[in-house]
């Protein structure tokens, strides 16, 4: 039978570096790059006078 | 060969003098191959501040209109190399220095390669040697933004191309080094505090140079007429993921470097570690967004982008900033009161070890970072009341208190310890060196505060000469004037720095063999025992109190800022 403890949820994330990186690097470039990339992308061109 | 991140023990043949040396002060031991990067990286970042330094006092004697010192030409020239140099050479060579010295020293580890960071180093040094020449041949009048369709000399980009890349190297050394330490158990447990400070500036520097290449590249082979010209409105956004990302990575370095120093000062410890490491948490997931203040009036991204990612993503960093600003001086108080420093409120504060220049400039660092550029980067990055200020000198106002009074005092503060830990010299002219921090810092909160007063009169930033367009009276010229008698003042103590560093590290007295001499820390009383008041919550009241001192600031100044906007159109 295991008898250890579990540690809780968020000290497993903080001793994981490698998950903070990929975390760390998806955050920024979903809600600022790639939305911010698709919004100026699907602007229509503007029409000549 | 496999590579072996645990050190020699003390005492075996290959540990003094060749391998790694026991600290004479901390009893830490060293790994030599860091100390050299570290010693590399911090003289090429105190070089490049000088620079930038002798920059900043030919602007604003230029922007200060009664004196406006330099040709037109010579001031866009200027201001593109002082904002490189201060914002991106300094910076980033004194955060690598501050990661080799992370991820080795507190994890008991060897830095993963040398060759790696002979790499770094030289990339990083050859590209901002490259960047500076190229700006003052005057092929590159184009601002640090280097906006399209404005287009400098290739090599202007490729050097920052060979920064960018030699620095994300140097966090790959960091990342690698990291991982045999855990690997090879030279540390029990979780990764210090300071050590995952640096870990959370490293991440964010992932993504800031990720970002400075993806633009940077296309705009390289552009200007070589390769390929055609990038979207002006895209570059704009690629670039501010690096250009405000980069001063991401200085706020955890520097949050980082205060834990480190109240420490060194008082033997502060966390008061709560798993609060402190949530905290650079948020950062490493929300902070890099607030780049989307550069683009509140871009027309290009629509209004829900810009609202999530300044007002609501970007609040989860701004907490974490304010769980930062509460646990710092909170730490140094119970430190403080458990020596027996328990007079009131605040006699912990009068007790607390002044005469120490690092100690100094870590809590003028706090102060300038959290009461002027904390409360007005929120202020300004709200999309609302950006608009009366986008552009103005309140800006710049703003990032000079958060990236001189907050990011270069706290680096300059822990370079008191740096030089007599790792290059071994104990400093000369300690008393210059205890008015250094106060001179430095008081300069740059009278320069911050002079241009956020100007530009809250309309004075633009960037802007050359603002006499033609006479629409600003004596008031404007009067904070102009302020800004420039406080940039006398901070590059008066930027210079003082500079000599004292280059001074002591070629004329300092060695201190191989003894401790470092004291600066200065916080005695304990008689009686006085460590760990007394773990649980006493009130033991952090004089904090607290502080703390409802910065809300109400805050709150003030965010009220002020909604009644100026509202009387943009008065109805009455």
């Amino acid at each position: 039978m295991n008898n250890e403890t579990k540690e809780p949820l968020l000290k497993r994330l903080m001793d994981n570096p490698w998950l903070l990186l990929v975390l760390g690097v998806l955050v920024p470039l979903l809600s600022y790059t790639l939305w911010g990339w698709i919004e100026l992308a699907l602007i229509k061109p503007a029409l000549l006078p | 060969m496999s590579y072996a991140a645990t050190l020699p023990a003390p005492g075996a043949p290959d540990f003094q003098g060749a391998v790694a040396r026991r600290c004479d002060t901390t009893g830490l031991s060293v790994c030599l191959t860091a100390e050299r990067f570290i010693k590399f990286n911090a003289v090429a970042a105190v070089v490049f501040l000088l620079l930038g330094g002798i920059a900043a006092i030919l602007l604003a004697l230029t922007r200060w209109q009664a004196v406006h010192l330099l040709r037109v030409d010579w001031f866009y020239r200027i201001l593109t190399f002082h904002g490189l140099n201060m914002l991106i050479f300094w910076i980033l060579f004194f955060e690598v220095a501050v990661l080799y010295f992370a991820c080795t020293v507190p994890l008991k580890s060897r830095l993963f390669s040398p060759k790696v960071a002979w790499l770094s180093f030289a990339m990083m040094l050859s590209g901002a040697v490259m960047v500076n020449v190229v700006i003052l041949q005057g092929k590159a009048d184009v601002l640090m933004t280097s906006y399209l369709p404005l287009l400098a000399h290739p090599l202007f980009y490729l050097g920052i191309i060979l920064v960018a890349v030699g620095t994300l190297i140097g966090v790959f050394n960091f990342f690698a080094t990291l991982y045999v330490a855990k690997r090879d158990r030279t540390y029990e447990g979780s990764i210090p505090l300071v050590t995952f400070g640096a870990l959370a500036a490293a991440i964010i520097a992932v993504v800031t140079l990720l970002h400075g290449a993806i633009v940077m590249i296309p705009t390289f082979t552009y200007s070589m007429g390769w390929t055609a010209q990038p979207d002006p409105m895209w570059y704009r956004m690629i670039w501010w993921g690096l250009g405000h990302q980069s001063q991401q990575v200085n706020v955890c370095a520097m949050v980082a470097i205060w834990y480190l120093i109240a420490n060194l000062s008082t033997g502060a410890k966390p008061v709560n570690e798993t609060v402190c490491r949530g905290a650079f948490v948020l950062y490493i997931l929300f902070i890099n967004l607030a780049s989307a203040h550069h683009l509140l009036v871009d027309p290009g991204v629509g209004a829900t982008w810009k609202i999530w990612n300044t007002s609501y993503a970007m609040y989860l960093a701004v907490l974490a900033s304010m769980i930062h600003g509460f646990t710092v001086p909170a730490s140094v108080e119970v430190a403080m009161r458990e020596k027996g420093h328990v007079k009131g409120l605040f006699g912990w504060v009068m007790s607390a070890p002044w005469r120490n220049p690092a100690f100094a400039g870590f809590v003028l660092s706090v102060l300038i970072f959290g009461f002027i550029g904390g409360i007005t980067g929120v202020t300004l990055g709200t999309q609302q009341i950006n608009i009366i200020a986008h552009n103005t000198l309140r800006i710049t106002g703003h990032f000079h208190a958060t990236v001189v009074g907050g990011t270069t005092l706290a680096f300059m503060a822990v370079t008191y310890y740096v030089i007599p830990l790792i290059f071994r010299r104990d400093f000369i002219w300690r008393g210059a060196a205890r008015l250094q921090p106060w001179l430095f810092g008081g300069g740059i909160l009278l320069v911050s505060l002079g241009m956020s007063f100007a530009g809250s009169l309309g004075v633009p930033r960037r802007d050359y000469d603002i006499e033609p367009a006479g629409i600003f009276g004596p008031a404007a010229h009067l904070f102009l004037g302020v800004m420039g008698v406080g940039a006398i003042l901070a590059v008066i103590g930027l210079l003082l720095f500079v000599l004292l560093c280059v001074g002591t590290i070629l004329f300092g007295e060695s201190n191989a063999g003894r401790p470092m001499a004291d600066w200065g820390t916080a005695q304990a009383q008689v009686g006085s025992r460590a760990g007394s008041l773990a649980d006493d919550h009130w033991a952090m009241k004089g904090t607290i109190a502080l703390t409802a001192v910065f809300l109400a600031a805050f709150a003030v100044y965010y009220f002020a800022n909604w009644k100026a906007l509202a009387d943009v159109w008065p109805v009455r």
